[in-house]
């Protein structure tokens, strides 16, 4: 077969030297438009997972490779006036140039042919071949020839960064961050060749603006990042190699083949830098493209098969890269946490690396971590501490014994009056025993009108104040938990049948009329509510004020209002759902007013040293609904009006309003909203381990967390 | 975990008698249900109509359908029919409803292939309804009709599950494809705070005995997903062929929640059947189901 490679990097020469190796009688020629000894970049970091794989593939360049690496395995981060040292992290770098030089020699020595200064134009100009392999990398010409079978994207990213180097020897993968008058910046930096180091500067486009980079040239924009990392640097000289000012373009390809031609990659996929798998993914395509080749003796089946192997797998890395990116954009939002807390943050940014990895990692770390934790919360600094979960949290005068809330969910089976029965208590107590510092109890009724179904628990009858104290007693008698009533008005949303049937199924008989912020049923077949008058709010008002009274005297611990999923009080928020015109409805100060009004109220009435929390739909996820941007407005806004924690919860305002379900699917928005309002969050999203606790916690991503224990064992 | 094995009816030139000799082998077998499949450009059986004649020939096994394909049906008809089998059988029909992928599906049947989601959406907000009050089909075994379970791997599919039905049903994979599907699954119900949780139904292909025999297997799933391009071969590689592989697939799907593994023949023989029954008694799943 003749094959031709466009681009004799790392991808090209690696591809054409395994494919080679396979099958000898192969004509092989590599062609690159630049100098054999010209590169560009520093160090290329590997993982020990991607060199098992060299190994395999190449016993020679595998030796030779590691011979030249640097390899450590801490990650420090500089944070403030700190260095937090993390270890066990394991990774390998090696200079780009060294590692050309090696893939060259071994192609040398294979006999494939290299051609290099000769830039490609046209594809003409290449001749015959039987396969074109193209390795030509982000502006791949090939890619752009065929741009109606690659389909390909490119998406630039929002921050400025450029590669530099340093003439630093460093230990650890380092992380800088230094704010100056023109904004933060900050430095991804690692050993690259046993004397110099790579040298990431990146920073959002207005503080590259700010600093005046945009016009600077290669040798301003050295002298800027020279005097602000001077600290950091000791002196050491930056070292640039054109380098210029770029945003990171994330590229993705629908079809990585056509015909004869296959694409190989930087060419066909590239990955935010942060997580550093560019060279690794462009290696191990190689390797796949070569086992395909060697595996299928006919090309289509072979190219078929290269492009189902590490499509998923690259789709992984470039998502995780996507989150990471985003991180560093959004970098800002984290500045308030301190350096512990920030570090952990910025570790487990992913989500491929958690509070059991980085214990596992360095335990030390993990110990550092519990005690930094326990000291923030416990505002007391100890020797020992327990992880995160169980640390105590204090909400005014309520301390609760562990950050864990368990709760029975919306229970349909009481009395029609709304009386929680024995079979009530038992459910709420039993989450009580399960260890959980925190039972939350599902929605309780302010009214016979907000009742959601017929057999909701109710807090609005003198009967129902004996009730609860019997549930609060069992729960302070037989528990370690406190208790936590969550009040809400059903809304549009009520008069419906039992969950065990289906969501929001309309009752049959026995329905009462149903009040909203606007006249809009919640699904085609509900009840049309409605438009809330103003005898109608002073009405739910004092239904919320006598709530509030009753759990009081009930002995209740923390009491949350539902302004979440819908209901009546979330109604108004959303302008999906709030159509009018007074007062109470348009921008969002309008739509926030009635809400408010009724926080204030139970907020007076509500004991003074007792917690009141929010649940809140922090996304509508729904065209023209409400974002978190407004949640983090609302959510200041309560914050300063006496809300001591938001539950973040998401959708369900309208039945289109659907989250992207999956485990802990509502962490990302509370880490957000809390970080961004800086208010204590709780947040469920179906968190079943207690890593996904710790982890949430110890990054601040959230205060609490909602325990959905495994449904599997019923 | 329960265990079920689907009808050789999505293979293409299955006879009809055998189809008939399954269903009865089935019932007196170690299966708890008879699973089929729907396409319908396609030489395989209509699946609700195959459901009607398996219940006539077996008084225990669930009949569930992994999936129809329902924006395919009139939401009025499909009632009907499900209502029937149901009343047919006794209350063991089982319907799984999804989107199917097929567009020459919906061309085929003159349904606007773009509103296909909206379609499913409006059918599960009526179809229990429909059953519920008896209007126009028999009164089915059960008050609430047949069990409804949803599939697909949409994230609207996974809140229609918890708005709707019963449970979810995957459509195939290694058991770690599954258990990300569960999650969902389960994400959606508690946050729909649906009591209890949701049924969890998927599905695997087997073909058992020699060299020639998995090949027939793969070949059929080559031509079967030939649709998806490239994937039909990675579906292929699934193909179980093996006692072996068979007990671990089982046990990823167990461990990661599954409430009943449907095992689809690949090679319309009944040997193949009587093998699988074989297997699962060894391995210890010969206890007798009830439809409980």
């Amino acid at each position: 077969m003749k094959i031709i490679i466009l681009g004799a990097g790392p991808a090209g020469l690696y591809a054409g030297l395994l494919i080679k190796k396979a099958s000898p009688s192969h004509d092989i020629t590599i062609i690159e438009r630049n100098a054999a000894d010209v590169t560009y970049g520093w160090g290329v970091v590997f993982s020990d997972r991607t060199l098992a794989s060299f190994q395999r593939a190449d016993y020679r360049s595998y030796e030779q490779i590691t011979n030249r690496f640097v390899i450590w395995d801490a990650i420090d981060v500089h944070y403030r006036e700190a260095i937090i040292r993390c270890g066990g992290h394991v990774i390998a770098s090696i200079a780009r140039k060294d590692l050309l030089n090696i893939l060259q020699r071994r192609c040398k020595e294979v006999g494939i042919n290299l051609v290099f200064k000769q830039e490609i134009q046209d594809l003409a100009d290449l001749g015959s071949y039987d396969l074109l392999i193209a390795a030509d990398g982000v502006n791949s010409i090939v890619r752009k020839i065929y741009a109606n079978h690659f389909k390909s994207r490119v998406e630039p990213g929002k921050a400025r960064y450029i590669w530099l180097g340093a003439q630093k020897v460093l230990d650890a993968f380092t992380f800088i961050f230094r704010e100056n008058e023109h904004g933060l910046f900050q430095v991804h930096a690692y050993p690259s060749s046993g004397t110099t180091s790579t040298f990431i500067v990146e920073c959002d486009e207005a503080t590259w603006l700010n600093a005046g980079l945009d016009s600077a040239n290669e040798e301003q924009s050295l002298a800027y990042c020279h005097q602000l990392f001077a600290k950091d640097l000791g002196g050491a000289p930056l070292l640039s190699n054109n380098s210029r000012w770029i945003n990171f373009p994330t590229l993705k390809t629908e079809s990585w083949h056509y015909q004869n031609i296959v694409l190989l990659g930087d060419a066909v996929h590239t990955a935010h830098f942060s997580i550093g798998s560019g060279t690794k993914l462009a290696m191990e395509d190689a390797i796949a493209l070569a086992t395909a080749l060697e595996r299928q003796p006919n090309l289509e089946d072979a190219l078929n098969e290269y492009e189902l192997e590490r499509k998923p797998v690259v789709e992984i890395f470039q998502k995780a890269a996507q989150v990471s990116q985003e991180y560093f954009e959004t970098i800002k939002r984290y500045l308030g946490l301190e350096p512990m807390q920030f570090t952990f943050q910025l570790l487990t940014r992913s989500g491929r690396i958690s509070y059991d990895d980085l214990r596992l990692r360095d335990p030390r770390f993990g110990d550092a971590v519990d005690r930094w934790f326990g000291q923030q919360a416990g505002k007391r600094r100890t020797s020992f501490a327990p992880p995160p979960m169980f640390t105590p949290i204090e909400l005014r005068t309520l301390t609760l014994a562990n950050r864990i809330v368990s709760s029975p969910g919306a229970q349909e089976t009481c009395e029609q009056d709304g009386t929680a029965n024995d079979e009530y208590l038992t459910r709420i107590k039993n989450c009580g025993l399960s260890g959980a510092g925190l039972v939350m109890s599902g929605p309780v009724a302010v009214s016979a009108e907000g009742r959601i179904t017929p057999t909701c628990a109710g807090m609005y009858d003198t009967r129902h104040i004996t009730a609860w104290a019997k549930i609060v007693r069992a729960i302070h008698d037989k528990t370690t938990a406190k208790i936590a009533i969550q009040l809400n008005h059903a809304g549009r949303r009520g008069a419906t049948r039992s969950r065990a049937e289906g969501l929001d199924r309309p009752l049959r008989q026995g329905s009462w009329p149903l009040i909203s912020a606007s006249a809009l049923p919640y699904t085609p077949h509900s009840q049309v509510p409605r438009e809330m008058s103003r005898s109608d709010r002073e009405i739910v008002h004092n239904d919320f004020v006598r709530a509030a009274s009753i759990a009081e005297r009930a002995g209740v611990d923390l009491l949350q209002l539902n302004f979440a999923h819908g209901y009546l009080l979330a109604s108004f928020l959303s302008p999906l759902t709030n159509l009018r015109c007074d007062e109470y409805g348009g921008d969002l100060e309008g739509r926030m007013r009635f809400p408010l009004e009724v926080f204030d109220a139970v907020r007076d009435v509500w004991p003074s040293n007792k917690p009141l929390s929010v649940a809140l739909s922090v996304t509508d996820y729904a065209r023209g609904g409400t974002g978190v941007e407004d949640a983090v407005i609302f959510a200041r806004l309560l914050k300063k009006h006496g809300c001591d924690i938001l539950e973040v919860k998401a959708g369900q305002t309208t039945i289109e309003s659907e989250p992207a379900y999956g485990r802990g699917f509502l962490t990302q928005l509370s880490e957000q909203v809390r970080n961004e309002a800086n208010i204590p969050t709780m947040v469920g999203g179906y968190l079943t381990t207690s890593n996904e606790v710790n982890t949430i916690l110890a990054a601040g991503r959230a205060d609490l967390c909602i325990m959905d224990i495994p449904l599997r064992n019923g | 975990m329960r265990v079920g094995v689907g009808l050789p009816t999505g293979i293409a030139g299955t006879d009809g008698q055998l189809v008939i000799e399954w269903a009865r082998r089935v019932d007196a077998g170690p299966f708890s249900s008879l699973g089929v499949i729907d396409r319908l450009v396609y030489g395989n059986y209509e699946p609700l109509t195959v459901l009607a004649a398996a219940a006539a020939v077996t008084q225990r096994v669930l009949l569930a359908t992994t999936i129809v394909i329902g924006p395919l049906h009139n939401n009025a008809l499909l009632a009907k029919v499900a209502a029937s089998i149901d009343a047919l059988s006794g209350g063991r029909l089982v319907l799984g409803l999804a989107v199917g992928a097929r567009k020459e599906d919906y061309d085929a049947a003159g349904v606007d292939y773009r509103t296909r989601g909206k379609r499913l959406t409006e059918q599960l907000a009526t179809l229990r309804s429909l059953w519920e009050e008896g209007s126009l089909s028999p009164k089915t075994a059960r008050a609430r009709g047949p069990e409804l379970l949803i599939g697909g791997l949409s994230d609207q599919g996974f809140a229609r599950v918890a708005r709707y039905a019963d449970g979810y049903v995957h459509g195939g994979g290694p058991p770690k494809a599954f258990a990300r599907a569960a999650d969902k699954a389960r994400a959606a119900w508690c946050d729909a705070g649906r009591p209890g949780r949701p049924q969890l139904w998927a599905q695997g292909y087997f073909a058992l005995g020699n060299d020639d025999i998995e090949e027939a297997g793969a070949h059929y799933l080559r031509d079967y997903y030939a649709f998806t391009g490239p994937f039909a071969e990675r579906i292929a590689a699934g193909l179980l062929t093996s006692p072996q592989a068979i007990a671990q697939f089982m046990r990823g799907y167990e461990e990661a929640g599954c409430d009943e593994l449907v095992l689809f023949p690949t090679v319309p023989d009944i040997a193949q059947l009587d093998q699988m029954a074989d297997i699962l008694r060894g391995l210890g799943r010969d206890f007798n189901y009830t439809t409980d």
